[in-house]
């Protein structure tokens, strides 16, 4: 890659005003970097994971509504986490976080575990007990 | 309140920067790519039975933290690395390295990151950065990835010290204790070099070079299989684990060639230059096959011959990197 061909593409990372640092080559043929601010490929790539996992949220949404599973599934899957990732935050075991996901278990969880999977997905409690997104 | 007088500088790729700037900070002064190099950085491997994000797993370098390590035990630099089960006794460390003027590596999960944009923010635990002082309640940082330094609170870092899941951090903290008079700087080349070429030419078939090739035949075989919407997830996958943020562009080829051409000039060896220059023609090779996949990604309606194409494109830079990797080892 050429210095001159570095994309500067309108990206995500403009949000926070971020540019990446890429390695490309001068006139002369030698080394030197360059700041790029995103590049249509990359986007392109970026935007799809992203639809994607829309989708799966959209999709646990309404499993949640038909009463197929609890919110705690619905808000671990908006914030992008699968079941390894809430049982480390939980410390519990994976089979026992599966169980949560049962809307009949979920209705007798304690106050406390509840709050604690709120704190986990940064939301308040209620969202979790009427669930209403 | 500790400063300690360490200066930023942007990195393509996060392990390598935090290596590269904690060496300039005491005073080797070795490039990014060097590390890279030395770390032996550019590596493909494709995991089958492993799923990441609901795709194959394919990644172009080696586990976090095996750059840094092996730069570090080839270049004769003691690390000291700490883990912590307990939070406040990680932070007394940390503030303690600070006090004796330590700058600290940290690795940590990106996902709480406050300064990286959302749609950046996946549950990835092995991200690095340099905490280098302390101002009341907050932490300054040097996040090799990011154009200037940022500050984070206390409550902050710990939500990123202490992310959980795959890699989870555990507070794991780093810093060198002692560094060699002098650097082997000729040996540690030559390791490194050899370490990838072996890398690269390994005889199995998820690895290196035949990695590339048996990911290029997957992909034709993918789209008659599991459909054109998974197969483009695939590919988007491959884009994003091939040029996002922290390869330097190409897989790290770029990173990689930049190595080369730094080590031709050390140790005055010009067929390590024209290596270079090949090298910079497949890491382009590389741009272009993320660009035409990138392009089926969109596209709705793609036929057979838009993913045998991109297949050929890869098939080709899996000979190309076969042939580079073999006349690289004769050159050592």
């Amino acid at each position: 890659m050429r210095k001159d061909d570095i994309p500067q593409d309108d990206s995500k990372l403009s949000d926070k005003n971020m540019k990446e640092l890429c390695y490309a080559v001068d006139k002369n043929g030698n080394y030197t970097t360059g700041l790029s601010t995103g590049w249509e490929a990359k986007s392109i790539a970026l935007d799809l994971t992203i639809k994607n996992l829309d989708q799966q949220i959209e999709e646990a949404k309404n499993e949640v509504l038909k009463g197929q599973k609890s919110p705690i599934y619905y808000f671990m899957i908006r914030e992008k986490m699968d079941i390894g990732i809430l049982a480390g935050y939980m410390s519990r075991p994976k089979w026992i976080i599966k169980r949560h996901f049962k809307p009949h278990v979920f209705e007798k969880l304690k106050i406390s575990t509840v709050k604690k999977y709120a704190d986990i997905f940064s939301v308040d409690e209620t969202k979790l007990t009427k669930f209403n997104e | 309140m500790s400063n300690i007088d360490f200066y930023h500088h942007q990195s393509a790729h996060c392990e390598n920067g935090v290596a590269s700037n904690i060496f300039k900070f005491n005073g080797f002064d070795l490039s990014e790519p060097m590390v890279f190099g030395i770390g032996s950085g550019l590596f493909y491997i494709y995991i089958p039975f492993l799923k990441v994000n609901q795709a194959p797993a394919i990644s172009y370098r080696p586990m976090p933290g095996f750059i840094f390590s092996r730069a570090s035990k080839q270049l004769n630099v003691k690390i000291k690395r700490e883990r912590f089960s307990n939070v406040d006794k990680s932070f007394d460390a940390l503030d303690r390295n600070l006090d004796n003027g330590i700058a600290s590596g940290l690795q940590v999960g990106v996902y709480h990151l406050p300064y990286f944009p959302d749609e950046y923010r996946f549950h990835f635990n092995a991200h690095n950065l340099v905490v280098f002082g302390k101002q009341g309640n907050e932490y300054l940082i040097s996040d090799p990835v990011m154009e200037t330094t940022t500050t984070l609170t206390r409550s902050e870092l710990e939500k990123v010290r202490f992310a959980k899941g795959v890699f989870a951090p555990k507070g794991h903290m780093y810093y060198p204790v002692q560094f060699p008079k002098e650097m082997e700087l000729e040996s540690a080349i030559i390791n490194g070099l050899k370490k990838t070429c072996k890398d690269m030419l390994a005889p199995v078939p998820f690895v290196g070079a035949n990695g590339i090739k048996y990911v290029a035949k997957k992909i034709p075989y993918w789209a008659n299989k599991v459909g054109t919407k998974k197969t483009n997830h695939y590919l988007a996958q491959i884009i994003r684990m091939q040029e996002e943020i922290g390869t330097g562009g190409g897989g790290f080829r770029f990173v990689f060639a930049a190595f080369l051409q730094e080590i031709a000039s050390i140790m005055n060896r010009s067929e390590w230059l024209e290596l270079s220059h090949r090298m910079t023609a497949i890491g382009d090779d590389w741009r272009d096959f993320a660009l035409k996949a990138s392009r089926i990604c969109k596209s709705r309606d793609n036929d057979e011959n838009a993913y045998q194409n991109i297949s050929s494109l890869m098939l080709e830079i899996s000979k190309s990197e076969k042939q580079f990797f073999k006349d690289l080892k004769k050159s050592i």
